[in-house]
């Protein structure tokens, strides 16, 4: 490895199953577009936000935050980050929210804005600013809005916590039968559940495959490939789109490509990517033989399926879209934390302090004297933002990463 | 063999020459706008006082913020590193250093051998850095060098609640306008940079002996306001300011 002509080197590590993907993205973003042209209606919903019954009910789902990834990626976060101050909105704010917020008013960004909501479905399991952001949009976009509760569950889920939130899912069936106004297909919705679940196990065996040394993708491939168990969670593509994807990985495993040349160092990565410096930062972290083998963040999206219930997935959403990475307290975080440092075997475990997301910032010096404590491996933090690239100082990030490098 | 360590921090570049784990010479000057030309006049300066050539010279390892953009040395090393190294070398026995510099403030543990085990730096931020310390001297109207021994002489230390470079400067301001001796002023001002520093200590679980690096060690009212919330004595080499390059110029 690393001999021969370094562009045929680098066309041959490169994801073949990518263009793809973004093919798939595509003409979900062109459906999601032209949905008022094509008679179908649009639900905004937040990350972590149930989106099967949206499925079951042929409604397109759309993700405020997926658009605010594009945003961050595209380099457009400051200019609607800046918007929404003029608009009377703190900069201490999440920029997602920002941009989203102001977005809406200028139908910016890098696909000229989201298409107009017929509904919003907001989940609490991920934050709290997406009840006050949601309320926001209701009232700009005129549209009526569902909001999941979720408890947080500091250690375990109660019984009265799956009373209040299956509740819950009645009133969300009603509220989709009143937006839509036909009546909710519990047949429908077992179907999508099924297929989330095979969507989900999927991800989690392609996000398996870097438990081989040397790792055939990153995290930062992850934080990309990433979109479709956000946005089509209980499509079939889905499910197509992994198993190709899966069967790459595990062709490169056996042809020996890996996603870093000489892969040296295993790296785990925590809380969400620095959209505008992705690449910045794999090219940094490659260029001293490391590898981003994981993340918290990409798992997020399959680590409950141990509480969906295949034959009864209704019930068992109450618990599966409560007890997510968000929604847990920190030892818990900590434990599912120390259980990746284990499955990946990384030397090391690279902390970005978001100052956007405050529930997955906030523990991050406590999971990281746990790591310590208990693996006795180097940890890095870096300040940074998923979107607002204010926030982000390159000489600072720059000399705390080669420094942690000296340190491996 | 003669090495050369040359590190460009944000306010003052430094040179070190180090013959068979000798130290031979440093350099002090102030870095400018052109890290370039501060790096090539702070390595003539140490080549002359030493009579020799660039060839006699085996290796220029750089370091700090400039580290890049010294294209006659072999390789750039960070400061954290660099300090480390340096640290250890003037006293093996050094576990922990606090290194404030122009920008920056770091706690570092490391091990017998000089390797460094965990560091913590500042946030983005520049407040308890090098150039705080200059905005509050020139708000108070004091000569940097008059500034440490100065809150030595505080009755009752000011409470300094801001840790923001401007709003700790107009608190100074009012605290001025005020009537609050200055001495208990900036007595305040090494407290709040202490107890700023030490919360990153903890969190690298600093270990003792504790060098203090960089430039700022020369300010003996904080090493005092730290070594009192550190309830640690703190060690203060003669060549502190120049730790940096002395480090860089080992890890040819």
């Amino acid at each position: 490895m690393g001999s021969g002509n370094p562009d045929t080197e680098k066309e041959r590590r490169k994801i073949k199953s990518v263009k793809q993907m973004k093919d798939i993205m595509t003409e979900y973003y062109i459906d999601a577009k032209t949905a008022e042209e094509t008679g179908k209606k649009v639900a905004w919903i937040t990350s972590g936000g149930p989106v099967e019954p949206l499925i079951a009910m042929d409604v397109i789902p759309v993700y405020p935050e997926n658009h605010g990834a594009m945003i961050g990626a595209s380099k457009m976060g400051v200019d609607l980050c800046e918007k929404a101050e003029e608009m009377g909105y703190s900069r201490d704010l999440c920029s997602y929210a920002m941009a989203d917020i102001a977005c809406a008013t200028v139908n910016g960004g890098p696909i000229g804005g989201l298409p107009k909501p017929d509904m919003l479905v907001c989940s609490t399991n991920i934050c709290g600013t997406v009840l006050k952001w949601y309320e926001v949009q209701a009232r700009y976009f005129k549209v009526p809005l569902f909001i999941l509760d979720t408890p947080f569950c500091h250690t375990e889920f109660t019984e009265e916590a799956r009373q209040y939130v299956r509740k819950q899912f009645d009133e969300y069936t009603r509220f989709l039968e009143k937006a839509c106004g036909t009546s909710f297909d519990y047949d429908r919705l077992q179907a999508v559940g099924k297929c989330s679940l095979e969507g989900q196990r999927l991800w989690q065996a392609v996000l398996d495959t870097c438990t081989h040394k040397p790792a055939p993708m990153s995290a930062f491939d992850a934080f990309f490939h990433l979109a479709l168990i956000v946005t089509l969670r209980g499509k079939q593509v889905t499910v197509d789109y992994y198993q190709i994807l899966l069967a790459e990985m595990n062709q490169r495993i056996a042809d020996q490509i890996s996603a870093v040349p000489d892969e040296r160092i295993r790296l785990l990565w925590d809380n969400l990517p620095v959209w505008y410096r992705t690449r910045w930062l794999s090219e940094k972290f490659a260029s001293a033989g490391a590898c981003l083998v994981a993340d918290t963040y990409t798992s997020a999206w399959c680590a409950a399926t141990k509480y969906i219930d295949e034959n009864n997935f209704l019930d068992s959403m109450a618990e599966s879209y409560t007890r997510i990475y968000l929604n847990i307290g920190v030892d818990e975080m900590a434990k599912s934390v120390l259980q990746m440092v284990d499955k990946y075997a990384v030397d090391g475990f690279v902390m970005h302090s978001n100052r956007s997301c405050k529930p997955y910032s906030l523990g991050q010096y406590d999971i990281q004297k746990i790591v310590q404590k208990e693996r006795g491996i180097p940890t890095l933090m870096l300040e940074a933002d998923m979107v607002d690239e204010r926030k982000f100082s390159e000489s600072q990030i720059e000399t705390r990463i080669d420094a942690f490098m000296e340190m491996l | 063999m003669i090495t050369v360590g040359i590190d460009v921090g944000s306010i003052t570049t430094k040179a070190a020459v180090v013959e068979e784990e000798r130290l031979k010479t440093v350099e002090v000057q102030p870095t400018g706008y052109d890290a370039q030309k501060a790096a090539g006049s702070v390595f003539e300066a140490v080549l002359e006082r030493l009579q020799l050539k660039q060839d006699d010279i085996q290796s220029v390892v750089a370091t700090g913020y400039g580290r890049n953009s010294v294209s006659f040395a072999e390789k750039a090393v960070t400061e954290i590193t660099c300090h480390a190294k340096g640290a250890h070398f003037i006293d093996p026995a050094v576990r922990s250093v606090i290194d404030i510099g122009g920008q920056d403030s770091k706690v570092i543990r490391l091990n017998e051998n000089g390797k460094v085990l965990d560091f913590a730096m500042n946030d983005k931020c520049a407040a308890g850095t090098g150039r705080f310390l200059e905005v509050m001297a020139r708000a108070l109207d004091i000569d940097l060098v008059r500034f440490g021994a100065m809150s030595l002489q505080a009755q009752a230390p000011a409470s300094i609640s801001s840790m923001c470079t401007v709003f700790a400067e107009s608190e100074v301001i009012s605290l001025i306008s005020k009537g609050e001796q200055r001495e208990n002023i900036v007595a305040g001002i090494h407290d709040a940079i202490a107890a700023r520093v030490v919360s990153m200590a903890k969190r690298v679980r600093i270990e003792a002996p504790v060098m203090m690096t960089g430039g700022v060690a020369k300010n003996e009212g904080l090493v005092r306001a730290l070594e009192q919330r550190l309830d640690q004595e703190i060690q203060i080499a003669e060549t502190a300011q120049t730790m940096g390059a002395i480090g860089a110029a080992l890890l040819f």
